[in-house]
């Protein structure tokens, strides 16, 4: 896989975009400051948020018994899912049973991390995502770029042309009322037409064997009160213990996200329709393994909320396509090295660990804390990049010789001003591609101690 | 398929995990922090208008019809349903219709709200499980009627309220259907419905 700096190549270059693609999500989060600012006891939602998403990881098998007992006595098929490959197969067999042609999907991450719409319509299943940025990037043939919203990256008028080209709006036009309306005609007509519905899961209740699911648009409430199946697709780490605790969490979530003092719809389902049928699949997918570690457990606390992308300085200049996991930012460096440490390694480092994720975690995740154990996991596994493990060899080599690092300043202070730029800028100099170096100093440091304040 | 349970289930149990308690959302000392509100159905009313809803305050059901009459997208609306007996001009029977596909062209909905939450503009529904149900989601315009007594501070109340020990379906409402999916543009109407109007309605009903 193409490290983090690799991939972000194309979108830093474009430098006006990225300064947009920044606005957009720094906006977001002012939004987020602002409807934390009228909370006073925000602080304490957070640690009771914090304190129950511990509870839930040391206590998560006793919890998914619980759960799957409550769900299944109101009439849920539970299902388990080791991996991927058995999450997908799972719900194409149920697909299968009900000879669903039609499938409207709200969003749902982990339906992304299991790539279930390939594999889907690999088995001549259509599969449409209804929520407006999900359904942009799947006609764009493209993942999701941020977790709450999908198509934060895409410029109105490239949606209009894709719109245009698929569904056959105006040519040229771009209004987001405009398009938003297209796109509300056009699925409309793929709700009715549906089978089936299958939606993510927010937050499952272990004790009355329900769970949540929240969005603005209405789209999840509308594939599932218009079909009588109804599939949920969510991770193990999904689960609160009762009921009252949605008190805290649906007071942190929306808030966090777009700055929402709640999220538009909040669905409560407890079992099927009189005459439907419900199913929910537990996904493991490597999240048991975290939970066994000591370092990276609090990661599993994650409610998806996104506050830590939309804040990061790296994400928010780099663009989510620059993470080669299916969850970028923050959160997406923790738990995409955790997945496949190789394949992922180069994520961690695409922080400034500036904690400002850590900050503004509505449970209190110690983000930036996790990275920077990650950094040192991903030495350890020899799976630095050569030129950083070079440059931190003779790093350490000088900084642990203080005479030669005298030296090596007082060299660097004579021949830097002097040498030609090809010298300086080139590909070993990596910090250098968009940076100019500062002007070289007269004196080191020790030296104007030396002449400004020498010992009387 | 067990075998993936019990899989699953002995590998989150061969981990060891520091235990951790569980903390009680009743103690005094959080409940005292909750935020509180002067007067509730102002707050409600207040924060509903800033999701882009209506809460109109009204004493009885024909002052409820009188104010539906006055509401552009009411005069508007071609196919009328009602839940609430005595409320709204309704022209399509709910009671002959037993697929919700056949709600798709309802213009207006008038339907039952259970309580309201003032900190953050959202209603309280629930449903059986009818076709009634996508009647929530698919009506192009949506009233809810909603006892004025039924308003509650926050969301650690409104779960007081609520038990989920059968089979339902319930959600939080706060406001018509929105996204800001295209550059951040707030748009009303995604796919729910365009308009959201609360009634709190003093008399019984």
């Amino acid at each position: 896989m193409p490290s983090h700096p690799k991939l972000a190549e194309a979108f830093v270059k474009d430098k006006e975009r990225a300064k947009w693609h920044d606005q957009s999500l720094w906006f977001v989060r002012s939004k987020r400051d602002k409807a934390v600012h009228q909370l006073p006891e925000w602080e304490l939602l957070r640690e009771q948020a914090s304190k129950i998403k511990s509870y839930v990881i040391s206590h998560l098998p006793d919890l998914l018994e619980q759960f799957e007992k409550n769900a299944t006595a109101k009439g849920v098929h539970v299902h388990w899912a080791r991996d991927a490959k058995e999450h997908n197969e799972i719900v194409h067999s149920i697909l299968e049973k009900h000879q669903v042609k039609r499938v409207v999907k709200s969003k749902s991450m982990l339906t992304e991390e299991c790539h279930l719409n390939p594999y889907l319509e690999r088995h001549g299943i259509e599969i449409v995502d209804t929520d407006l940025g999900e359904w942009i990037v799947q006609l764009q043939d493209k993942p999701p770029s941020h977790i709450v919203m999908p198509a934060i990256h895409i410029k109105k008028e490239e949606i209009g042309e894709l719109f245009h080209e698929k569904l056959g709006t105006e040519k040229g036009a771009s209004d987001p009322q405009y398009l938003t309306e297209s796109a509300r005609q056009h699925l409309r007509r793929k709700f009715i037409e549906a089978d089936a519905g299958i939606t993510g899961v927010n937050f499952a209740i272990a004790d009355t064997g329900g769970f949540v699911v929240c969005t603005n648009e209405g789209n999840a409430d509308l594939g599932t009160s218009l079909n009588k199946l109804h599939i949920a697709c969510m991770g193990i780490e999904k689960l609160i213990p009762r009921a009252d605790d949605l008190g805290v969490f649906l007071r942190l979530l929306a808030r966090s996200a777009t700055g929402q003092p709640i999220t538009t719809y909040s669905s409560h389902f407890h079992g099927p329709k009189p005459d439907g049928e419900m199913h929910i699949v537990l996904l493991d997918n490597g999240r048991s393994e975290i939970s066994g570690s000591d370092e990276f457990r609090r990661s599993l606390n994650c409610i998806r909320c996104g506050a830590c992308m939309n804040t990061c300085p790296v994400y928010r200049r780099s663009g989510g396509y620059s993470y080669s996991n299916t969850i970028p930012g923050p959160i997406g460096s923790i738990l995409g090295p955790a997945h496949d440490t190789k394949k992922h390694s180069s994520l961690p480092f695409a922080c400034s660990l500036c904690a400002s994720c850590t900050d503004v975690c509505p449970v209190k995740i110690d983000l930036h804390h996790q990275l920077l154990t990650w950094r040192k996991e991903i030495r350890l596994k020899g799976l630095l990049p050569f030129s950083k493990r070079l440059s931190m060899k003779m790093m350490g080599w000088m900084m642990q010789a203080p005479r030669l690092y005298q030296f090596a300043g007082t060299c660097a202070r004579w021949v830097v001003p002097y040498l030609p730029r090809f010298l300086l800028y080139n590909r070993f100099n990596a910090w250098g591609k968009q940076r100019e170096l500062p002007d070289i100093p007269k004196q080191s440091f020790r030296e104007w101690m030396k002449k400004n304040h020498d010992r009387k | 398929m067990t075998a993936s349970k019990d899989h699953i289930l002995s590998q989150l149990r061969k981990q060891s995990v520091p235990a951790s308690e569980l903390p009680d959302l009743q103690q005094a000392e959080l409940t005292q922090q909750w935020i509180t509100y002067p007067d509730l159905s102002e707050q409600f009313t207040e924060l509903l208008a800033s999701i882009k809803g209506l809460c109109l305050r009204v004493k009885n059901v024909e002052e409820v019809n009188q104010r539906l009459a006055e509401l552009p997208v009411y005069q508007e609306s071609k196919q009328i349903c009602s839940l609430i007996p005595n409320c709204g001009q309704p022209n399509v029977n709910v009671n002959e219709i037993t697929d919700p596909h056949d709600f798709n062209d309802v213009d207006f909905a008038i339907l039952p709200g259970e309580f309201c939450v003032a900190e953050n503009g959202a209603t309280w529904i629930s449903n059986d499980g009818g076709p009634t149900r996508t009647l929530y989601f698919l009506a192009q315009h949506i009233a809810l009627i909603v006892p004025a007594s039924e308003v509650v501070p926050h969301m650690h109340a409104a779960y007081e309220r609520l038990t989920f020990e059968n089979p339902s379906f319930g959600t939080f409402m706060a406001g018509p259907s929105k996204t800001a999916d295209i550059e951040q543009s707030l748009v009303i109407g995604a796919h729910g419905a365009r308009s959201l109007t609360v009634f709190l309605v003093d008399d019984a009903f």
